[in-house]
């Protein structure tokens, strides 16, 4: 779940919109997919951006709190698989800014906005990864909640977004499983790995819970965005599956989710669990978590340091583009 | 019982072989002279796989466009899969129990014997590319010579990787030639590159005594006969690039003996900081 409180445009009942919009809006409701060149409101059109820009943002992001892991992996195997999955996150990257040019903006246009900040990406990765179960965990948790969003948007409206998420999900789910392998292999380690397994599940639980935003009494813009299809659950019916399927499985770890109130509850089929630190969550969408710096400066300076070699290339392209036509170059 | 002097004898090897000379007819344990030269020529291809494959994963999440990343995870998970084979099977001739593992993260510099050239700080993404081309072309040609090798199981391993250091050659060839003919910038970064890493290419190319049986059983190649081969891929690509190349001929020394660059410590100490601290436990 990497979009978090997308702002989505002014919601309208059916007497107000145009008989185009009520066209378009029926189209939706009869389950077709929008393809790119087709009829779309203003409003759909932009919350679509921001929400895959963002989804697009986190995954080059979140590229970072696991590399940051990949040249102390323990093993040579480790290393090997924890380097494909930071890859794929970059291909994820790579699919999500594609689907989002095809809405009429530059993937250059948005990594300005990241880079300026005046786009986010997920408030999860200004967490550090601070042992090496944290790349187990974020696998399992992090991943994990992903997964829980992901998987009802590959039948979201928008064609493009929704192949994109079709190819994401497979690899997520692989992404998952290994980083559930990991905490298996600390879990039954020796006493310090265990602790380390226990420590990282500590410290990220809250922060996996905040990644599907804040409560449905809260969040603003759920509504339109159902309605087009571009948000298929609310945050809190998400968050229940996430704990409901996280719990046993951390059980089966042998490792205590760090939450005295968690309870299984037999009339709801579900979890009571404590809500995360909701004010901490601001903050650290404020700018204030304990990486926001360091995340934003890192992709700040590979954008400006690469300058020079993206101009050089472009400068190469004009040259062959020149000799194969002389006349032009004149 | 060995006499006192014959104690201090530094090479357990050495050590052997004075016995076996000393009771001829005996069935002493003796090093097999034709192993320990496998082991040394195969730490000498995967030491060097490892330690670039390590600077290469550096650049993860940092490189100037999202394809460069993905092509650099791509180089880089090659060179680790090929690590795993060469240490693989050098761990096998050993014979000691030791796996490929045992030998990425519990030797210490002065065992490892990558070429100088890898350990080479990344500088910018000029620096690396040229590194990578002038290792690429290196590494095609001996990889090349390796599909005929004596030994059928380095004769397999070359022939996986020879695949995948042909397309590395490519990317590299063509991003050289593109940023050398590129910009102003572009170019003076990347003659500023070529000038830095020149002398770190001779080494490719010399012989030691090490290389003597390993050449003369047609298991691995002697060294100084790739050069040519190299020096043309590399100077057509150069000069598709508008890149001269330095008349200066010295070359840096020393990795294949064991004689590194202040880098590799501080390469091993972040590689293997987990089986250093957590020793014996399985990840």
């Amino acid at each position: 779940m990497y979009a978090q409180m997308v702002k989505s445009e002014g919601m309208k009942s059916r007497d107000e919109m145009s008989a185009e919009e009520q066209a378009f809006q029926d189209r939706i409701d009869r389950g077709e997919k929008i393809e790119p060149k087709e009829w779309m409101p203003e409003g759909y059109r932009k919350t679509l951006i921001r929400q895959i820009g963002q989804h697009a943002h986190s995954e080059i992001v979140g590229q970072l709190p696991e590399g940051n892991w990949i040249t102390r992996a323990p093993t040579l195997e480790r290393k090997a698989i924890l380097l494909a999955k930071v890859q794929d996150e970059a291909g994820h990257g790579l699919y999500l800014y594609s689907a989002c040019e095809t809405l009429g903006v530059t993937r250059d246009e948005l990594m300005e906005l990241l880079h300026a900040g005046k786009m986010k990406y997920s408030s999860i990765f200004n967490y550090p990864t601070l042992t090496w179960a944290d790349m187990g965990a974020v696998g399992w948790l992090v991943d994990g909640a992903a997964i829980m969003n992901q998987v009802p948007l590959q039948r979201t409206s928008y064609g493009p977004y929704s192949r994109a998420m079709i190819r994401i999900c497979k690899e997520e789910s692989f992404h998952q499983r290994q980083g559930y392998a990991i905490m298996m292999k600390m879990a039954s380690g020796t006493p310090a790995q265990k602790k380390m397994a226990q420590d990282a599940l500590n410290r990220l639980w809250y922060p996996s819970l905040m990644m599907f935003g804040p409560s449905d009494k809260d969040s603003v813009h759920s509504a339109q965005s159902m309605s087009w299809k571009i948000k298929m659950n609310s945050n809190d019916e998400l968050r229940q599956k996430f704990v409901d399927q996280t719990v046993p499985q951390a059980e089966y770890l042998g490792l205590t989710v760090p939450d005295p109130a968690l309870k299984w509850n037999e009339d709801k089929g579900g979890y009571d669990f404590s809500e995360p630190d909701w004010s901490e969550f601001y903050d650290v969408l404020a700018g204030n978590g304990p990486c926001n710096k360091d995340r934003l400066g890192a992709r700040v300076k590979a954008w400006e340091d690469g300058a020079w070699f993206r101009d050089g290339l472009v400068a190469h392209a004009r040259k062959a583009a020149a000799r194969r036509t002389p006349a032009a170059a004149e | 019982m060995p006499s006192l002097p014959d104690m201090t004898t530094a090479d357990a090897a050495d050590l052997a072989r004075a016995q076996a000379a000393a009771h001829p007819g005996q069935t002493a344990p003796r090093p097999d002279a034709d192993q320990e030269a496998l082991f040394e020529a195969l730490l000498r291809i995967g030491d060097s796989t490892l330690i670039l494959a390590h600077r290469v994963s550096e650049w993860c999440g940092h490189a100037p466009a999202l394809e460069e990343d993905i092509g650099l995870a791509n180089v880089a998970l090659d060179l680790i899969g090929q690590t795993q084979m060469w240490l693989g099977l050098a761990a096998e001739v050993e014979g000691e129990g030791r796996t490929d593992n045992d030998l990425a993260y519990l030797r210490d510099a002065w065992d490892f014997r990558n070429l100088l050239i890898v350990e080479r700080p990344n500088g910018d993404f000029g620096q690396t590319l040229m590194r990578q081309f002038l290792f690429d072309a290196w590494h095609l040609e001996l990889l090349t010579a390796l599909m005929q090798s004596a030994d059928p199981r380095v004769a397999e391993i070359a022939a996986k990787a020879v695949k995948e250091v042909a397309y590395h050659l490519e990317r590299s060839s063509d991003l050289v030639i593109r940023l050398g003919d590129g910009s102003e910038e572009s170019h003076r970064r990347m003659q500023d590159a070529l000038d830095d890493l020149w002398p770190y290419t001779g080494e490719m190319f010399l012989s030691d005594d090490k290389d003597v049986t390993p050449a003369a059983e047609g298991v691995m190649p002697d060294p100084s006969s790739l050069r040519a081969k190299w020096e043309a891929v590399v100077r057509e690509v150069l000069d598709e690039a508008t890149l001269s190349i330095p008349e200066n001929d010295f070359a840096h020394k020393g990795g294949k003996q064991g004689v590194h660059t202040e880098h590799l410590g501080y390469i091993l100490a972040e590689m293997q900081f987990l089986q250093r601290a957590y020793p014996g436990a399985s990840w």
